[in-house]
């Protein structure tokens, strides 16, 4: 069930590019599962910014001295996470969730490869948490511009079987991209499930190759939102249907998580031709 | 589904003062006056998870189209100071989709429903509201007529008066004579009056204004226009005084047209702005981007206004800003001050 509540801050602390934010979120947290997100009301009741900002959850905690409480990964793009990084322990702020589809768990102690890229990470700790309670195989594959833009290896290595880093400057791990190393880490867990958060670029990498290895993806998309409850159709991307159609969905309500198999990653930005109720020659 | 507790905005709050809060819409009576705007709610359904639906005034529909569609390509969003520019493109599930899953949903839940219908010709327009009229919990249609027109180089209807009221004719011809229609008008036009007298005239009940204003985003990074259809509609607060001067406007010119106000409202102070104006209702868009429960909050902070600036009823706040000066008073006033 989808809430807004009043949370407040916990805690601002900072994890190399990005910063980890603790709130309060009562009837939340409690309901949060891998691949969730919550939007936050930002700039106060007066603000120009009149959008909220999406963040998938990173961790929950369902009892303590503070009720649920749950932690975001904010990465500062622009005023809107400015503001949010500036806000002060205590401060109120504006949460609704739980949000989204989440990813989906195999029912089988299956291997299964998790791939992040940059701050994508965030929710896939929840998510690997609970994969290694199923008996999963979890071997993870962390990839970033730089050693500052990667989020929580540390972590993850405890969770993992196997850590593999990748940075384009090589100033950790290897030199190079996360979907250079997936088919080789893939092979050697002889993986059944990919699990992938990042940018599109990575995710449509991610999905080719766990179709060509017949395995299922699980991708989590991060679009542009304005509402992030399905209303505004502004973060649609072109997805294939089980009857084979081709529809703009919205990665709010329909996602974020997608099979990978599913996602037309090519035509995303577009409305491919044979898209159910596609412009036709002339029209608008 | 079950509806969620609001810690900040209790739901039957007791300190609400005590104002009658009807309202009518050319024969439809609303219990309250907040209605949600076009594009900005869907069909009700995912509000409904954050407000018992059935408790404001009702639900503007997305407009509907005959077919489905499937919008326009992304970008379709940008924020912008106080406001927004969307260019979604209509998608949508097309008319018969609509009625049997979003209308029927509507009608067990109980809500009043304005439905939006959309078309690109005027024969479009005709056929949906064909397509209404045997739907039975429909209490009012809103025309947009801010859509290109396939058959005149894409020109939108609202922006000429010969156009929008060939829309309003066909829609009016093709529905129950006694179901209220409203133009939804365009604020991009030299005369939004004259635009009035010729949707009226062709049998328009009322009008809701305004629709989002045209503008345009580039991002200064790519160098090149940030939405995918360049142009898009501008809402939010950054649009309020452009909505309140239309609004004042037409009621100079029609004393008692039925008037649903929309433009920018984010607080029930800023929905009496609208009213003052001679809005006879008000939906609220944008700002349920910003705060999902913000239509039952914007109705419960108007009633508290309304009550602390002395009204019993609604309808006596409607138009009040058009009130006659008392000229003797003000300036009375003003000597007082002075003198002191």
């Amino acid at each position: 069930m989808v809430v807004q509540v009043k949370g407040q801050i916990l805690d601002v602390r900072r994890a190399g590019s990005y910063y980890v934010m603790s709130l309060t979120a009562p009837g939340i947290s409690e309901n949060a599962r891998p691949g969730h997100f919550v939007t936050l009301g930002i700039g106060g009741a007066e603000t120009s910014m009149v959008l909220r900002r999406a963040f998938a959850i990173h961790q929950v905690q369902s009892r303590g001295v503070y009720g649920g409480t749950l932690d975001i990964v904010v990465s500062v793009h622009g005023k809107g996470t400015q503001w949010l990084v500036d806000r002060r322990r205590h401060d109120p702020i504006d949460i609704v969730g739980p949000l989204g589809r989440p990813f989906v768990l195999p029912k089988e102690a299956v291997s299964t490869v998790l791939v992040g890229g940059g701050y994508g990470s965030a929710p896939l700790f929840m998510l690997a948490e609970q994969l290694r309670e199923r008996g999963c195989r979890v071997d993870v594959l962390l990839g970033a511009g730089t050693e500052e833009k990667l989020f929580g290896a540390l972590e993850l290595k405890r969770l993992a079987s196997t850590l593999t880093i990748t940075t384009d400057d090589g100033s950790l791990g290897h030199r190079g991209r996360v979907t250079d190393l997936l088919a080789g880490v893939m092979d050697s867990s002889d993986a059944a499930v990919v699990y992938a958060c990042g940018p599109m670029a990575m995710l449509q990498r991610v999905a080719q190759i766990a179709a060509s290895r017949q395995a299922y993806s699980q991708c989590a998309v991060e679009e542009a939102m304005a509402c992030g409850i399905g209303v505004c159709m502004t973060c649609v991307l072109p997805v294939i249907g089980e009857d084979g159609v081709t529809r703009m969905l919205r990665s709010c309500t329909e996602g974020p998580v997608f099979r990978g198999d599913r996602v037309r990653w090519a035509d995303i930005g577009t409305v491919p031709a044979d898209t159910l109720g596609a412009p036709t020659g002339g029209g608008h | 589904m079950t509806r969620a507790l609001i810690s900040h905005a209790p739901l039957g709050d007791t300190s609400l003062p005590n104002v009658d809060m009807s309202t009518s819409l050319g024969g439809f009576h609303l219990p309250a006056p907040i209605l949600t705007a076009s594009g900005c709610a869907a069909a009700g359904r995912e509000l409904d998870q954050f407000f018992d639906i059935t408790t404001i005034g009702g639900i503007v529909t997305k407009s509907v189209m005959l077919n489905p569609r499937s919008g326009r390509a992304t970008p379709r969003m940008a924020e912008t100071p106080s406001g927004m520019l969307n260019s979604i493109g209509l998608q949508g599930p097309g008319i018969d989709r609509f009625l049997e899953h979003d209308l029927a949903w509507l009608e067990e839940r109980g809500a009043r429903v304005v439905v939006s219908i959309a078309g690109g010709t005027v024969d479009e327009f005709g056929k949906l509201a064909a397509r209404l009229r045997t739907a039975r919990s429909i209490g009012a249609i809103e025309v947009n007529i801010s859509c290109p027109n396939v058959e005149d180089r894409g020109q939108v209807f609202a922006c000429r008066a010969g156009t929008a009221a060939e829309v309003v004719n066909a829609v009016r011809r093709h529905s129950d004579p006694r179901m209220p229609l409203f133009a939804k008008l365009s604020p991009d036009v030299t005369d939004i009056v004259e635009i009035t007298d010729a949707v009226v005239r062709a049998g328009a009940t009322g009008v809701s204004v305004i629709n989002t204003v045209l503008g345009m985003v580039i991002d200064t990074d790519t160098m090149r226009p940030h939405l995918a259809g360049v142009t898009g509609g501008l809402s939010g607060p950054a649009i309020r005084p452009v909505a309140v001067r239309c609004i004042w406007q037409i009621r100079q010119a029609f004393r008692d047209l039925p008037i649903i106000g929309m433009g920018g409202v984010r607080s029930g102070i800023d929905a009496l702005e609208l009213v003052l104006a001679g809005a006879d209702a008000v939906s609220v868009g944008t700002a349920v981007f910003h705060d999902p429960s913000a239509p039952i909050r914007i109705q419960q902070e108007l009633q508290r206004a309304l009550g602390s600036r002395g009204f019993a009823r609604f309808r006596d706040a409607v138009s009040f800003a058009h009130r006659p000066v008392d000229t003797r008073t003000e300036v009375d006033d003003e000597f007082d001050f002075i003198t002191e």
